[in-house]
């Protein structure tokens, strides 16, 4: 049901298999943040995952059948939400891509597309959010992923909202339109080469004087958050959902 | 050609022990990427250039057999002579025949990757000849016996002290460390060269159809010379090359020099229709084009992968790849490195011998997003992909792990389950640093998360009902 200025009042929060499996707060943050930014918010229990995995490497019957199911798990929704920029790319530029030889199925990813919104670009270009009421006292230095900046065109969604953060200063990333190197399983495969550009993100993340980086992503801060861990480093990874949800 | 498969993780990890080169490469790319920058935000319209640029060629290249029928003939009433090469032997045998015919023993080459793809050089001098290359970068890397690393950078992964030593063993001068005074030293050298050549070979930047003119766009004025001083100029393409009109070069002759070098213009643009004419003052008394197909015309009847061949090798993908930043080039394997050699490679020699080349991006978009004729270089990764993997080309490993979790994302209850025991495997495993594929490498680099006592899915219905704002 949309509302008088017609703005969803309900969404379908896609958690993402692992903000589900391994970041489950991020999922309790991203409702928090949904709530009191006034929507009410469904969590489909069918769902699982949406393909990414084995589409970026090129498994594509596999992931077909996992978009198919996807499909089948927020047809319905009215607005489907992810705190995962990289998996609303998924969805919004590679569903009708991987669908193309079954048409009724690539007709329903399009028309799902354009009701799926990445969670930062939903409160800001949905529901023109901006103090969502957190309080976050730190020192903090976002960092734009791959997918959020050129999949779905993010750029001020975020730091509009974390600069309406209370008591939270935000740091300049330098070389921020610079891969971190995650990449799926590009991690695995060209593990020197990932954790070289890890290597290069992570001392621009220690350059910006942050204590905490943030991001849409969970995939891009498990690695860079393991990367810290690794090295001893104070800077703690922490999703943008719980930054605004902290209180 | 090279038969055995182009192992590009060895290749990269072994550039990647070599600290030197990254910091050469990385300093000529930021400095690059920030002379790209600055020109291309000052064209307003920069995005609509781009999208009448790939119309262009893509039009082109549905059309390829007419337009290069055309140009044939253009070339030939400009008095010029065309040649056919199906592949790379057919091309060094016609090349090497026109030098043999001239009588020629010195040939002098400027701007032509293509005749790297082929492998030219060593031909030539197979047949007897000797080969100089002109432009600076090219000759630092032929005197040093190695293949160039960028499309227009081949020297990008020499430093100027390695330069300055390699002139200083080569050539018999001092060791200088002002790179001006390097570039002057080759200049006196290759002046004296150009002058005793017989033959001039250069590439094509574009070929017009509708007059038959070649145009090479260059700063350095060595193809001019190339083209100018020999009595004979071979002129270079693949059948990719070709445009229609000469009213399509002004968009071509914007977008190429900014994403190439940063520059508003380059310092010559040569038209060439035909050779000399009686009462000129200079020119080649013959010229020689020779049309390369190499498996070109291939690429062009994919729907699905024609797109590749819109490419004007400005090599702007290769200045934002994170990943060609790391190898400096030769780790692809090939003369087209980066990104659209990870797409071009595995098309001209076969998947099987550059199946890994599609892998080896992380698929950031960066190459994507720079291509001033836009071609959607990700998607082309994507595809390859695909292809490589419906052939059965993953490692065992791989498969194992991305069809056992396509089967366990089947079903949320399988999520469930499967999630409960890698949670519980994970806190087993915390702080190991053997561990089974695919954690094996993560760990090279990375700490695994610390999972949590339970997913979201599992705490959903006390989230639910709490109704609160606060979890
Ligand atoms: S693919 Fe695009 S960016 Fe890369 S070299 Fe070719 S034209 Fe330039």
């Amino acid at each position: 049901m949309r509302d008088a200025s017609g703005r969803p009042g309900r969404v379908a929060l896609w958690v993402t298999c692992l903000v589900d499996q391994l970041f489950p707060q991020v999922g309790e943050a991203a409702v928090a943040v949904l709530r009191r930014a006034g929507v009410e918010v469904d969590v489909p229990l069918a769902q699982t995952c949406c393909g990414q995995v084995a589409f970026n490497d090129g498994f594509w019957p596999e992931a077909a059948r996992l978009a198919r199911k996807f499909l089948n798990d927020f047809g319905g929704a009215e607005a489907v939400v992810t705190p995962s920029a990289s998996c609303a790319t998924m969805v919004r530029e590679f569903y009708p891509l991987l669908l193309r030889d079954d048409p009724p199925a690539a007709v329903r990813a399009r028309d799902l597309a354009a009701r799926t919104y990445e969670l930062t670009e939903f409160l800001v270009d949905v529901l023109d959010a901006g103090d969502l009421g957190a309080r976050f006292p730190h020192r903090v230095t976002c960092h734009a992923s791959c997918h959020s900046l050129r999949g779905l065109r993010l750029r001020d969604q975020p730091l509009r909202l974390l600069r309406a953060v209370r008591g939270l200063e935000l740091r300049e990333l330098p070389g921020l339109e610079e891969c971190c190197g995650f990449g799926g399983m590009f991690a695995v495969t060209f593990a020197a080469l990932s954790g070289s550009m890890l290597h290069a993100k992570m001392a621009a993340v220690e350059a910006s004087g942050a204590e905490v980086v943030t991001s849409t992503d969970c995939s891009c801060l498990m690695h860079i958050a393991g990367g810290l861990s690794r090295r001893g480093s104070a800077v703690r990874a922490v999703h943008i959902a719980e930054i605004l949800a902290a209180r | 050609m090279r038969s055995v498969p182009i192992d590009f993780v060895r290749a990269s990890e072994a550039a990647l022990a070599d600290p030197v080169l990254h910091a050469s490469v990385r300093r000529a790319m930021v400095r690059f990427r920030d002379l790209q920058r600055a020109v291309i935000e000052e064209v307003p319209d920069w995005q609509a250039l781009r999208e009448h640029a790939h119309r262009v060629k893509m039009h082109t290249l549905a059309h390829l057999d007419r337009y290069l029928e055309q140009l044939d003939e253009r070339v030939t009433a400009a008095g010029g002579r065309v040649h056919w090469a199906r592949d790379a032997g057919e091309a060094q045998r016609i090349i090497a025949d026109l030098v043999r015919a001239r009588g020629g023993r010195a040939v002098v080459k400027s701007k032509s990757m293509t005749s790297e793809e082929i492998e030219l050089n060593t031909a030539l001098q197979a047949a007897g000849c000797q080969v100089v290359e002109t432009d600076l970068g090219e000759y630092l890397v032929q005197l040093a016996g190695d293949r160039p690393a960028h499309l227009i950078a081949p020297a990008i992964h020499r430093s100027t002290e390695e330069i300055a030593r390699l002139l200083a063993d080569r050539l018999g001068v001092p060791v200088h460390d002002d790179p001006a005074e390097l570039t002057r030293t080759v200049r006196r050298v290759l002046r004296r060269t150009f002058l005793s050549a017989d033959v001039g070979i250069t590439g094509v930047n574009f070929a017009v159809a509708e007059t038959g003119t070649l145009v090479i766009v260059e700063n350095e004025g060595n193809a001019r010379l190339t083209t100018t001083l020999p009595r004979m100029h071979i002129a270079l393409m693949g059948v990719e090359k070709v445009i229609p009109r000469l009213a399509d070069l002004a968009v071509f002759l914007t977008l190429l020099p900014r994403a190439a070098t940063g520059q508003r213009l380059s310092s010559y643009v040569s038209w060439i229709t035909g050779p000399r004419r009686p009462g000129e003052g200079d020119g080649p008394e013959e010229l020689h084009l020779v049309i390369l197909d190499n498996g070109r015309s291939g690429i062009a009847a994919d729907p699905v992968m024609a797109e590749a061949l819109a490419c004007i090798r400005c090599g702007a993908c290769l200045d934002v790849c994170p990943v060609f930043e790391r190898t400096a080039g030769h780790a692809y394997g090939s003369v087209y490195s980066g990104p659209i050699g990870a797409v071009i490679t595995p098309l001209l020699r076969g998947l099987d011998a550059a199946a890994q080349l599609p892998f080896a991006s992380s698929l950031c978009g960066a190459c994507g997003e720079i291509c001033p004729v836009r071609i959607d270089l990700p998607r082309l990764l994507l595809e390859l992909r695909a292809r490589v993997m419906s052939r059965g080309w993953s490692g065992p490993m791989e498969r194992m792990f991305v069809r056992g979790w396509t089967a366990v994302m089947a079903r949320a209850s399988r999520l469930r389950v499967a999630g409960r025991m890698a949670r519980w495997a994970l806190r087993a495993l915390q702080g190991r640093r053997v561990l089974p594929y695919p954690l094996s490498a993560w760990v090279r680099y990375r700490d695994l998360p610390a999972p949590p006592a339970d997913a979201f899915r599992d705490r959903w219905q006390k989230i639910r009902s709490s109704g609160g704002a606060q979890p």
